[in-house]
């Protein structure tokens, strides 16, 4: 009897994953071959494609190390500094989680856009921000914003300050305390927090969408084309591209496994 | 510095913006029977995706904390899947399956079911991963114990796991109920976008922001973003709470 309680909920687990995860991306690689691995190859290397790709990896590069940097230090002034504001910071912090990323994209246009608060100013200084690679780049810090945060501020609480003192009182300052002892300590969640806000960069597409203007071969990310190809009704094109996301989210599936095997979870 | 030019002003920009024709401008850009629909949808398929992700969310934690198969390693990384796929790509996929030319013979596209589907599959990790670490340090003695006292699965459920999993379980659904509410990429491949019936109201704000009429997309943004501050204020009582009982 209670094993067989056991197996109808394992079965039911299973049956769920695999009906809405599995099987599905399954699917895609199929369909995606189903005019064979010529026709794939043809759609990914298309220029506009392989354009996409960069910008992609572009924005990711730009994106990634502005909030690590930014995560870091904000996670280290969260956890170690008492000052007024500090609850607010905490929950603004959150706020990318929670928003919908066409706000988010809104948000932006309304701030940097042509009609917006810092537009006209922006513009008579000739920085186009919405509609080119600085809107979108933005876009793409502000969703991705809190991993790296999230990630360190645990790990920082756990590592406590006896470490940092010692090295106080040894004679290190701040700063060489920081880089000899507190970021060794907390290098595995910082590179946990690297790998989400990657996916997530790469991964990134309603905000990206609203202020990108998505010119082809100019404003498109990989994201972006996929949903063009899909307009379009190009199949192919669209999972092809779809497929080089899917590798692209393996590689990072792959590497939260490792990290968190590392982390001792 | 950066947070506030990335974050807090564009954030207070639509907020001006919604409110500078005055209130009643914004009621009624708020209220249009569309808008409604939008939202009125939005919140029932949330709150629909977040009943399933409690239920099937603790189902798939229990296994893969207390059962033992073999892939179970490679079952606890695909849980993250979502996380690491593009939106965009998901709702692809999903239709790639249960689409017009279905292989097995389901579509759901463009339909209400289809906007669940999407959003079940963007919100899977949340419940799970907050309450497999919880699960994690139940011993199961106490099951057993129960179980030896004669209570049925069931009850063991309700008077043992419950009470311990729950503040992670509704924290776990908060955060899921955040994502569906905001979902976009997935959705909008999905459900056909058809106003009245298969809007949701991200995409309702897309629409609006496309035919350049940014007051009213700021309005249905604002009323977006309230709930989004709503969930967050909760998520911070209970962590408070979760907190307050380890110490």
């Amino acid at each position: 009897m209670r094993n067989r309680g056991k197996y109808l909920l394992r079965t039911l687990a299973l049956g769920y994953l695999a009906a809405v995860l599995l099987v599905p991306v399954g699917a895609v690689v199929w369909r995606a071959f189903g005019d064979g691995a010529g026709a794939v190859w043809q759609a990914i290397t298309a220029p506009d494609a392989v354009h996409a790709f960069w910008l992609s990896l572009l924005i990711a590069a730009i994106a990634v190390p502005l909030n690590t940097l930014f995560g870091v230090i904000c996670a280290v002034v969260l956890v170690r500094h008492r000052f007024p504001g500090r609850r607010f910071l905490d929950a603004v912090i959150d706020l990318p989680f929670a928003i919908s990323p066409v706000v988010i994209g809104l948000a932006l246009i309304l701030v940097y856009g042509q009609a917006g608060w810092l537009g006209s100013w922006l513009a008579e200084r000739g920085i186009q921000v919405i509609f080119s690679l600085p809107g979108m780049v933005m876009a793409t810090v502000f969703v991705s914003l809190p991993y790296v945060v999230r990630e360190v501020v645990p790990v920082l609480r756990e590592v406590g300050t006896d470490q940092e003192e010692a090295a106080w009182t040894l004679g290190a300052g701040s700063l060489k305390a920081f880089l000899l002892v507190t970021l060794p300590s907390i290098r595995w969640g910082v590179a946990y927090g690297v790998v989400l806000t990657t996916a997530r960069a790469l991964g990134e597409f309603g905000a990206v969408t609203i202020v990108s203007g998505r010119l082809a071969g100019q404003t498109e990310t990989l994201t972006l084309y996929v949903e063009n190809r899909f307009e379009a009704f190009d199949l192919t094109g669209a999972y092809a591209a779809s497929l080089t996301l899917a590798a692209l989210a393996l590689l990072v599936l792959l590497a939260m496994t490792r990290l968190q095997r590392k982390e001792g979870h | 510095m950066y947070l506030s030019l990335i974050v807090v002003l564009p954030l207070t920009a639509v907020v001006w913006r919604s409110s500078r024709d005055g209130w009643g401008a914004f009621w009624r850009a708020a209220t249009t029977p569309q808008a409604l629909a939008a939202l009125r949808l939005t919140f029932a398929v949330a709150l629909v995706v977040v009943a399933v992700n409690v239920v099937v969310g603790t189902v798939i934690a229990w296994v893969l904390v207390r059962d033992e198969f073999p892939g179970k390693r490679v079952v606890n990384a695909l849980i993250d899947l979502p996380f690491a796929l593009p939106t965009i790509v998901a709702g692809i996929t999903l239709l790639a399956l249960y689409g017009q030319s279905s292989p097995v013979g389901v579509n759901i596209a463009y339909t209400r079911a289809g906007v669940c589907l999407a959003l079940a599959f963007v919100t899977l990790p949340f419940v799970v991963r907050s309450v497999q670490p919880v699960l994690m340090t139940i011993e199961p003695d106490m099951e057993e114990a129960a179980r030896c006292l004669g209570a049925g699965p069931f009850t063991t459920f309700r008077r043992i796991l419950l009470p311990t999993i729950a503040p992670a379980l509704l924290a776990g659904a908060a955060l899921a109920f955040a994502r569906a509410v905001g979902e976009f990429g997935s959705v909008v491949i999905l459900s056909g976008n058809i106003p009245y019936r298969t809007e949701v109201a991200s995409v309702h704000v897309f629409s609006l922001v496309e035919n350049d009429d940014v007051g009213s997309a700021a309005a249905v943004s604002v009323v977006l973003l309230a709930i989004s501050v709503l969930v967050l204020g909760l998520l911070n009582v209970i962590q408070r709470r979760r907190t307050r009982h380890a110490e």
